[in-house]
């Protein structure tokens, strides 16, 4: 038994039925992260901390006291804080910062027995789509196209969670979504991901981006895997106004229901020009097997489907704009010295923040300013209102879910996208950007491999707070699809 | 459009007579244990950043939860001013950098506040009375101190009062001199201590005062305003609203215009300067909170805090005047405040409502005033004070006996009622004892006496003699008849 | 829309971020590639839409009024830059 290469699941078996160690499990993961530094996944490794708490999972399976993710060895994005461990959100502006606090959603991993690896590197406060934008470093994906050694981009902004998955580094990781940061690594990494309803998880003690938007969840290498962790990471927090106080259902029970009897809606506007043949291709596969499975395929109109990108570049920055404000050098955090207050200010942001966030920084004050708040930003608030009722209406006309591609094309290399316009980038996001407009669940879910042996995947959305269902019809690409192959370890 | 104006309320300027118009923007602390969005306490005086939370330290990640008491505060004082209740609200971000403002914004509400339109009743000294329109009150976030003066080139931050909830109550332009500013804000502090929503207390800056200055000639178009920031006092209100008119006033007589601006209120050299100038003015950009949902609740929420409100000064005022027969005046002295009023009401009850108030205003208040102390701290009860009431009421000691008796229970304390027996207080009705005085002061000045039949104001001499004789305890009425019976006078 | 380079600079100072010479032409490129992008909005028929203010329709979480938190003032200060007896050091701010 390899323990790098076994489930989320098929490991917290192999614990509870003492076949191998939690300290066993956790060492192998910590050698693997540490031979896999050239992916720059992690941006801290806490071995010592992993060990401490494989030992106490050890104690706690011998005494039959184990609770639903003892032992299992996680990564978690730098954008959650955790307690006593320096927290950076991929910025220089939190180089130094050590929060005296945990976040909501690792809190209860940890209450439920899990494992901290260490911090995964992301996109700086989590803008990006490549994990291009972290002060440290871009992440590396696992993956190569066949034939090259081109260094690929895992996606972002949770690059750092979906390649440490992907690579086997660790059983799954923390991720947030905010326009596409879970499903589009996990699309490119041929990994699983799913964003929850808004208000699902708890955003207390997670580096904010855009409130309105921001939702954690798991990446991990199965759906059965990401169902699991979900179960642990949501629940209700009174700390966070925004989260709903529904009870956690048995994500885990829901991933063998089948799609017997369900409707999928498959939204015609997402059929876009210049989609690549491959994605088109995977798509159609998508509803076939959902369709053999026993499912009812149905076309449904989400008209308002092309304003969802650029009103999300509005309301996005806009909220940024404001929660980065806190970065101000006084607190926490990084200083740079300035004739006065206001110069010390605009040096600390001008040296802590890097190019991206700088740049939607300056387009949200923008969008909020005098004059102009009306134009952008309450339009913008508008058309997320029609967005949600387009979505509200599909549902009403009885469709379960809604099969989409969870991106645009297969991974890209490094540097690829760097051009001057910031616009080539954001379309990464095209059709998962929608889903947090809206609020609404979506899993990306890993489908096929492309022509240059990338990974590719289909996204399902669903009802507000039923990811069950998003679980049940995913189980069923996975298992028509066939899991999808993980590269081998040429980094390790 | 305008209704007349007073002349008494113009200012002389060295050309024309102009009229200053004044709206506020009172920022009242709400009274709590906990912030308006953690759990950290609002009490003053902690040592530096001791009553912070991650929340009001804006640690990242950190989120507002809305404590309901203030919401229930600021939904008692709407109801207070008369105001409609809003019953959806939002709360909005204002975005400003300033090392208090640990967020970088202050969480408040803009276009939709929790309360709108009211109004405040202020009764001047002159016996008129003012009707002041409420636009709006608000709950917004106070921020930190910074602390200037411990070293030469650092401010030193506390956040201790950063996210203590605010209410912030707009009126309209309705004043028109210093004295109806004053009179307002002390009627709006009034009213905020009654409903228990804010402790009013300046000192501690649980009040402040955003005072909206401009001036114009009667009759014309509102003129360009200035806002002078935090007053803390109603005197400096006052002469914050004196100089800055005059300022006003005395460059637009030299044909210059006001720039409409920020400008601080320096007491100690009576003069206002400016804060900001326009080039530096704010754009806040303002926008609805995402951590928070909007405000939402029922009517019968509402009409459940309205059914605890007590009785506020103005309808207690009224009662007064109908039930003890009070004038006006005197009334409005009691319910100023809520303790006073009890207080009143305590004596008053059972006895003469006008001898009560007189003993509770010129006695009592005189006393308390000239100690400085407040009517909670008072040495003599309501209970004692009733006690002197009564024993002039039933005849057993005269007015200027009570004063003595009075003095004696505030620096010695004890019952009344005791003290005029063990002290010998109780005035004298037996006409034996006050005849056997008069007799001896009689023998004793006969030429005083021979005066008096052609001057019969000398009586007054006689009764203070006499008086002077029994210790003051004699019955004035006795002593009056007796005299005049035996100098012979009409 | 779209912005100038006063503008850039403008902005820049409101966000409080300082901008060389040599970046404002990119960033007022960058922006606006963005604002150009957000363009197509304008042609959305929004009439009669209210404003989306909660992706979730529910009834605002609210807290007692009891103290909870406070005493932690020595680790408020232990990320910051600059502090002296529990306070907060910031270069004088002058009113
Ligand atoms: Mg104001
Ligand atoms: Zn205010």
């Amino acid at each position: 038994m390899d323990p790098n290469e076994l489930t989320l699941a098929e490991a917290r078996d192999a614990l509870k039925a003492k076949r191998i160690s939690a300290r066993e499990l956790t060492q192998a993961h910590l050698d693997a992260m540490a031979k896999a530094r050239a992916l720059n996944a992690f941006v801290r490794e806490t071995p010592d901390l992993a060990l401490k708490m494989a030992d106490e999972a050890d104690r706690k399976l011998a005494s039959g006291e184990a609770r639903p993710l003892e032992g299992i060895p996680l990564g978690i994005k730098d954008l959650f804080c955790t307690e006593g461990v320096t927290t950076t959100a991929g910025s220089k502006i939190l180089e130094t910062f050590v929060p005296p606090y945990e976040s909501a959603v690792s809190a209860n991993l940890w209450r439920d027995g899990a494992v901290m690896l260490g911090k995964l590197n992301l996109d700086e406060f989590a803008m990006g789509s490549s994990n291009e934008t972290s002060a440290y470093g871009n992440v590396v994906s696992p993956w190569r196209r066949r034939g090259s050694d081109a260094q690929l981009v895992p996606g972002g902004s949770s690059g750092g969670s979906a390649a440490a998955v992907a690579a086997r580094l660790c059983l799954g990781a923390t991720a947030t979504d905010t326009g596409g940061s879970i499903r589009q690594p996990a699309a490119f990494t041929g990994t699983v991901g799913i964003k929850p309803t808004y208000g699902r998880c708890s955003r207390w003690g997670t580096v904010a981006f855009a409130s309105s938007l921001d939702q954690a969840g798991p990446i991990a290498r199965t759906v059965r895997d990401c169902a699991i962790l979900l179960g642990s990471m949501a629940g209700p927090d009174a700390r966070d106004t925004t989260c709903v106080d529904l009870p956690v259902p048995d994500f885990e029970a829901a991933v063998s229901r089948g799609v017997k009897g369900l409707t999928i809606g498959i939204p015609k506007e997402y059929r876009v020009d210049g989609m690549p043949a491959e994605i088109q291709k995977l798509w159609d596969d998508g509803a076939a097997w959902l369709k053999e499975a026993g499912a009812t395929i149905r076309e449904i109109s989400l008209p308002h489907t092309s304003s969802a990108l650029p009103a999300y570049y509005i309301v996005a920055p806009a909220e940024a704009s404001s929660n980065l404000a806190r970065y101000d050098g006084v607190r926490y955090g990084l200083r740079v010295p300035g004739k006065d207050i206001a110069g010390m200010y605009e040096n600390t942001r001008a040296a802590g923040f890097g190019r991206e966030v700088k740049r939607r920084i300056m387009i949200g004050t923008y969008v909020l300013s005098a004059g102009y708040y009306d134009a952008y930003y309450v339009r913008a608030q508008k058309i997320r209102t029609l967005i949600k009722r387009d979505f509200e209406q599909a549902y009403a006309a009885g469709v379960d879910a809604i099969l989409t591609p969870a991106t645009p094309s297969a991974a890209f290399g490094i540097g690829e996208k760097a051009s001057a316009d910031p616009v080539e980038m954001y379309l990464n996001d095209v059709f998962t950007v929608t889903v947090n407009m809206a609020g609404l669940p979506g899993i990306a879910v890993p489908a096929g491999i492309d022509g240059q042996g990338l990974p590719l995947g289909l996204q399902l959305i669903g009802r507000p707070f039923d990811e069950e269902t998003l679980f049940a019809v995913a189980q069923v690409i996975e298992d028509s699809a066939g899991r999808t192959k993980l590269p081998e370890p040429w980094w390790a | 459009m305008n209704a007349p104006v007073d002349p008494k309320k113009l200012i002389k300027g060295g050309l024309h007579d102009w009229e200053v118009v004044v709206g506020m923007e009172v920022h009242a602390q709400v009274s709590s244990r906990a912030k308006l969005f953690s759990g950290a306490s609002t009490e003053f005086g902690a040592e530096p950043n001791d009553h912070v939370s991650l929340v009001d330290a804006a640690m990242p990640g950190m989120l507002p939860v809305i404590n309901q008491e203030c919401i229930a505060q600021a939904v008692r004082t709407g109801l207070g001013l008369k105001a409609r209740i809003n019953r959806r609200s939002v709360f909005d971000r204002k975005n400003y950098f300033y090392p208090d403002l640990p967020q970088g914004y202050q969480i408040s509400q803009y276009k939709d506040p929790i309360v709108g339109e009211g109004e405040v009743l202020v009764d001047m000294l002159d016996g008129t009375s003012i009707t002041v329109g409420i636009e709006r009150l608000h709950l917004e976030q106070d921020a930190g101190k910074s602390l200037h003066d411990q070293d030469p080139t650092k401010s030193f931050v506390d956040l201790n009062r950063s996210g203590v909830a605010l209410m912030e109550i707009v009126s309209r332009p309705d004043l028109r001199s210093s004295e109806e500013a004053k009179a307002y804000v002390t009627k709006l502090r009034t009213i905020l201590r009654y409903l228990g929503t804010c402790d009013g207390d300046m000192e501690k800056g649980s009040l402040r005062a955003d005072v909206n200055v401009s001036v114009r000639r009667p009759g014309e178009p509102l003129g360009t305003r200035c806002e002078i920031k935090n007053v803390n006092s109603i005197r400096f209100i006052g002469q914050a609203i004196e100089t800055e008119a005059r300022r006003q006033i005395a460059i637009l007589e030299d044909g210059g215009s006001i720039d409409q601006e920020t400008r601080l209120f320096d007491p100690g050299k009576g003069e206002t300067r400016s804060m900001r100038s326009k080039e530096e003015a704010h754009d806040y950009r303002y926008f609805p909170d995402p951590d928070l949902l909007p405000l939402e609740f029922d009517q019968a929420y509402v009409d459940a805090l309205a059914a605890g409100l007590p009785e506020l000064p103005d309808a207690k005022k009224a009662r007064f005047v109908k039930d003890y027969g009070l004038s006006p005046y005197d009334a409005g002295v009691l319910v100023a405040e809520r303790a006073s009023a009890d207080y009143y009401e305590a004596v008053a009850k059972g006895r003469d409502g006008k001898a009560a108030a007189n003993w509770v205003i010129n006695e009592l208040f005189g006393r308390l005033n000239k100690e400085g102390l407040s009517i909670e701290s008072t040495p003599v009860s309501a209970d004692q004070l009733g006690a002197i009431v009564d024993l002039i009421g039933e005849g057993v000691i005269s007015g200027k006996i009570a004063k003595d008796l009075f003095e004696i229970v505030w620096t010695e304390g004890g019952d009344p009622r005791a003290l005029v027996e063990s002290r010998g207080m109780k005035q004298v009705t037996d006409t034996g004892a006050i005849e056997a005085a008069i007799d001896q002061i009689i023998a004793a000045n006969p030429d005083k006496v021979a005066q008096a039949k052609e001057k019969p104001t000398l009586l007054g001499w006689f009764v203070g003699q006499t008086m002077k004789a029994t210790g003051g305890k004699a019955n004035p009425a006795a002593v009056n008849a007796l005299l005049k019976d035996k100098l012979g006078i009409a | 829309m779209s912005v100038d380079e006063k503008t850039v600079r403008r902005i820049a100072h409101l966000a409080r971020i300082a901008v060389t010479d040599d970046e404002v032409g990119p960033l007022q490129g960058e922006l606006n590639a963005i604002l150009a992008f957000v363009e197509q909005l304008g042609a959305v028929d929004v009439s009669g839409v209210e404003p989306m203010t909660s992706v979730t329709p529910m009834a605002m979480k609210k807290r007692e009024d009891v103290v909870t938190e406070g005493g932690r003032a020595a680790e408020m200060v232990a990320n910051a830059p600059e502090t002296e007896d529990n306070y907060f050091l910031v270069p004088k701010v002058v009113e």
